[in-house]
């Protein structure tokens, strides 16, 4: 398959949001996202009670691929970090370990400069931890080792969701 | 592929429906949208030109209820259907976990459903998926306008491997619930063999 099965477990996600709840503070930001590139909402932190998160991590999602094949229609691999300015708050939108979006939005309380700085260390960071997920996850399925709630439910439930 | 997320106990999937240009994906997810309680729903999303063409993606999320603790959520995606828009179908193909290919059931556009059908096949190998492995169901839709080429006909053409099929008429509604249905079904029922 094109990509593997995201899974994530309640020690890395207690892990990621640290990182990024330092990365809100440290970087002045309204908001912080992690976005999965298939346009699955990971993370939030900072006032995301205003924000359709749902509807934001698609779009970005979209967004990020769209640029990724204008990236290749020009001979680059990708492009890591987009900008979007806006009149008061702004976006900016950078690829993690080559897989996961993180957003960042923030107002004149801030600056472009210190949201690059700080999501640039914050960054590796977040790239350890999911290289960390990536692997745990693997080590799970080569032992074979299966908490999957899934494997054990019955036709009736799947029918029962549709009832 | 899904997301499993073991901290907020949740399943996300993918499901992207797939078509010739006005074959009425996007008033299959209206009418989704339309008739979904507004607790189980979010905003639908709809990247359209001026004339109510879709230029991107028009994008619905669907909370469908919990499954041993596990709140289960689908994300439904339509493709812009027009030819020349095939490098924004291949990037809304990206992860997916189920397809639905909606056929339009009009004689004149038979040429187009087998041209967007064999447009599919190609763009799920170039993502590394197979069309005869994943969820995948058809619907033929319009069965309301007088034109329209025999069901038996149409699963001839667009059907050869007998995945499930429905027939729809998008604008009132009819087999739109039962092809998400189908479609949502197939994909859970993957998950649990844990693939």
């Amino acid at each position: 398959m094109a990509n593997p099965q995201m899974v994530m477990y309640d020690e890395e996600f207690k892990q990621i949001n640290v990182v990024i709840e330092k990365l809100l503070r440290e970087a002045n930001a309204k908001v912080i996202f992690l976005v999965d590139k298939n346009g699955q909402l990971i993370s939030g932190v900072g006032e995301v009670e205003r924000f359709d998160t749902t509807s934001l991590a698609s779009l970005t999602a979209g967004n990020i691929a769209a640029t990724g094949g204008l990236a290749k229609l020009i001979g680059e691999k990708e492009f890591s970090i987009l900008f979007h300015e806006g009149e008061k708050d702004n976006l900016h939108i950078s690829i993690v370990g080559g897989r996961v979006i993180l957003v960042v939005l923030f107002d004149s309380r801030s600056s472009l400069g210190l949201v690059r700085l700080r999501v640039k260390k914050a960054s590796d960071e977040l790239t350890t931890i999911f290289n960390r997920l990536l692997e745990k996850a693997e080590e799970k399925e080569k032992s074979g080792e299966t908490d999957f709630p899934f494997a054990e439910i019955t036709d009736d439930d799947i029918d029962n969701l549709f009832s | 592929m899904s997301f499993i997320n073991y901290a907020s106990r949740e399943i996300n999937c993918k499901i992207v429906y797939y078509g010739p240009g006005l074959c009425g994906k996007t008033t299959n997810l209206q009418f989704v949208y339309q008739k979904t309680a507004p607790d189980a729903k979010g905003k639908m999303i709809s990247l359209a030109t001026e004339t109510e063409r879709t230029l991107f993606f028009d994008f619905l999320p669907l909370a469908l209820g919990e499954i041993r603790g596990f709140k289960t959520r689908f994300h439904l995606y339509t493709v812009p259907g027009q030819v020349f828009y095939d490098a924004s179908r291949k990037l809304i193909l990206k992860g997916v976990d189920g397809v639905v290919f909606v056929a339009d059931s009009q004689e004149e556009r038979m040429d187009a459903n087998i041209e967007s059908l064999e447009n599919l096949r190609i763009n799920l190998v170039e993502q590394g998926y197979d069309l005869d492995k994943i969820p995948y169901v058809v619907q033929y839709n319009k069965r309301d306008l007088p034109n329209i080429v025999t069901v038996e006909e149409l699963r001839r053409e667009l059907n050869p491997t007998n995945v499930p099929d429905f027939e729809a008429c998008a604008s009132t509604g009819e087999g739109v619930f039962e092809t998400l249905k189908a479609v949502a079904k197939l994909i859970l029922i993957d998950l649990k063999k844990g693939k």
